[in-house]
């Protein structure tokens, strides 16, 4: 089973977050809850489209993790970056902020 | 340069309201997303990888010191400090706060600015040649047609909702440095045997997934058609254009499928019940708008002042600089200055506050107060006295702006790439930086000559890799990054798609595999051949052969 966690954009000002386990938006990956079932990533998803409703995010998604050494790596590059920040500005991102 | 009459500040201050209510009702629920994207699009808002990103429009790319003060204050009041200039001669911010939108845009309208029509399927900025009105080899000032069809296609109420997105660029010169013949439609100044001046007039180019390089549908129009003749073409494309289709919905495969013919028939049949009509361009109306590109006031100056021929024979890094940044000017004792925004190892396009403060200095001291966007993302100073140049370079060189690298490798054409950007397969700017950094030696940029090197993160093509020199195009292949090369491609009066070469390239074998492309041609090419010149005489096969060999 592939480990997911859910992302999506700040509706107020775009900034990338995660889902938390308090059902709280964080833009820390860290922080992240992660779903170890496809059961467990569908009542993410719910969460998530409640969120949307409450007007606190857009566009939320499912993305496949690890956890290396007890930290939340996202798989794909596309992740790595929306968590990191811009690779050639990692000075700037909300994330470097974050973090 | 243009300025805004009643209608105008109007028109945007009604919008600038009307999109604050937009986010007002998004933000306390009365909207959903799906309702709100497109009003947002419709205002220049995209949402990103990272956050919202806004796209603003610069007017065929001309800007005047006191807007770029503008944009400058954006940067630093709403964004990060820093801003893109783009290879449709726009400047995008990367991190706006929806929130904060519509202050940023009534900031904007207060120096005549705006977002509108910089996203949709609408009629989108009009771009031109970056030395219109200063160019040596021009024909007329395209600057008044853009602006002309920059009012004509503001919020027209029959394309604002086209099959898909629209572009069209105009070159006063015979020598396109708009890159027309890559637009939907491309519009050239030409003078006919009778010494009048009219448009040629191309339609069907465009690049992204269907690279295509526009067809002529007429080599001649005179220029009280330009309105009817335009409306003409959009009206057969929104009726014919694959709405069904993203992929298929641009006009150049439209034209096409029809074929070139049968377009231009379809057209010039719309176009009879067009003509002589309202849309013909009334001689007081364009004596009016041509009124506000009228030269400025320039000094009556000889060519070679002696300061500035002393400084250039004196100064070897001075000279090397003019000979890449500075472009003959049509008035004696004036030059065109390009100021890269390439530094080694930059990120091309990017400008910070402080840099766009200094440029808009320095367009107030040495050029009349007004700036320039290229489309190859760099600024033009239009109008600098020979004899400031020198005292103009030093300037440059203080805020990082002087690199002597217009026109070679260095000067690299890169989209955001999946830096930045929600469409992106692969990142762009780091091979740009990666590149950049490797043929950082100005004396081997120098010897390898003019050559452009385009680099896009997606088919989509917004870096124009398919008209670079060399194109690097990337793309995803199980989630690695990898990069197609391409050769032979340009965006000029001889536009082509480049050829592609061969598999694609890992991230850490793209640099090396263009270094095997130059060296290939640098060992091939005849007495001052550049390097299209060369393609063009060998192809493909020999670069093909050093470079799989090799690699």
């Amino acid at each position: 089973m592939t480990l997911q966690a859910i992302t999506a954009n700040r509706l107020v000002d775009g900034q990338v977050v995660y889902l938390r386990e308090d059902d709280q938006w964080s833009p820390r990956i860290q922080e992240a809850i992660v779903a170890d079932s496809d059961e467990f990533a569908k009542t993410l998803l719910e969460l998530a489209r409640r969120a949307v409703e409450r007007r606190l995010i857009v566009d939320p998604y499912l993305f496949a993790v690890s956890i290396e050494k007890g930290r939340i790596q996202p798989l794909g590059r596309r992740e790595t970056i929306r968590a990191a920040g811009p690779s050639v500005r990692p000075d700037l991102g909300y994330q470097a902020a974050a973090e | 340069m243009y300025r805004y009459d009643e209608f105008d500040h109007r028109l945007v201050a009604e919008r600038v309201e009307q999109f604050r209510d937009q986010v007002r009702r998004r933000l306390a629920g009365e909207l959903t997303e799906d309702e709100f994207k497109p009003l947002r699009l419709m205002n220049g808002v995209y949402l990103q990888l990272h956050a919202y990103m806004l796209r603003v429009a610069v007017p065929y790319g001309v800007l005047s010191s006191r807007q770029m003060r503008k944009l400058a204050h954006i940067a630093r009041r709403y964004d990060k400090g820093y801003g893109h200039f783009t290879t449709r001669q726009n400047i995008q911010f990367n991190w706006p706060k929806l929130s904060e939108v519509p202050d940023l845009l009534a900031e904007l309208a207060e120096v005549e600015m705006h977002a509108i029509q910089t996203s949709g399927n609408c009629i989108r900025n009009t771009t031109a040649d970056q030395f219109a009105g200063v160019a040596g080899d021009e024909i007329e000032d395209p600057r008044l047609y853009a602006e002309i069809i920059r009012q004509w296609s503001t919020l027209h109420p029959e394309f604002s909702f086209l099959p898909r997105k629209f572009k069209i660029a105009v070159t006063g010169a015979p020598h396109d440095r708009a890159a027309i013949k890559t637009h939907d439609i491309g519009i050239g100044l030409v003078r006919n045997n009778d010494g009048e001046t009219g448009f040629d007039i191309f339609v069907g180019g465009g690049q992204g997934r269907t690279p295509l390089v526009a067809k002529r549908i007429r080599g001649f129009l005179p220029k009280q058609h330009l309105l009817s003749y335009l409306e003409a073409i959009l009206r057969v494309y929104n009726m014919l254009g694959q709405r069904n289709n993203i992929y298929k919905a641009r006009i150049k495969i439209l034209v096409n499928t029809v074929g070139i013919d049968a377009f231009t028939d379809m057209v010039e049949a719309e176009w009879q019940a067009l003509k002589d009509s309202a849309l013909d361009l009334p001689e007081a109306e364009v004596a009016r708008i041509k009124a506000y590109f009228a030269p400025p006031a320039y000094e009556h100056l000889a060519d070679n002042d002696p300061v500035f021929i002393e400084k250039r024979l004196a100064d070897r890094a001075f000279a090397r600089w003019l000979s890449t940044s500075m472009h003959p000017h049509k008035v004696p004792g004036y030059a065109i200055v390009t100021i890269s925004l390439k530094p080694d190892g930059g990120i091309p396009g990017d400008a910070s506050a402080e840099q766009m403060e200094a440029v808009a200095d320095l367009a107030d001291r040495y050029s009349f107060g007004e700036l320039r966007v290229a489309h190859e993302q760099n600024l033009v100073l239009a109008d600098v006295r020979q004899r400031d140049l020198y005292a103009l370079w030093q300037e440059l060189l203080r805020h990082g702006l002087a690199t002597p690298n217009v026109g070679l490798i260095g000067d690299i054409i890169a989209c955001p790439g999946l830096d930045y950007c929600n469409l992106a397969n692969a990142r762009s700017i780091p091979i740009a930086q990666q590149i950049s950094r490797r043929f950082a030696d100005l004396d081997r940029q120098h010897d390898i000559g003019r050559i452009t090197l385009n680099i896009s993160g997606c088919i989509n093509a917004c870096g124009h890799h398919h008209v670079g020199n060399i194109g690097i195009l990337g793309v995803d292949k199980k989630g690695t990054e990898f990069y197609q090369v391409t050769l032979g491609g340009s965006a000029d009066e001889n536009t082509a798609v480049g050829d592609i070469i061969g598999p694609a390239f890992d991230e850490h074998h793209i640099v090396d595999a263009v270094e095997t492309i130059v060296g290939t041609y640098l060992e091939i090419r005849k007495n001052g051949e550049s390097f299209i010149d060369t393609y063009r005489r060998v192809g493909l096969a020999p670069f093909k052969e050093t470079l799989y060999a090799t690699h």
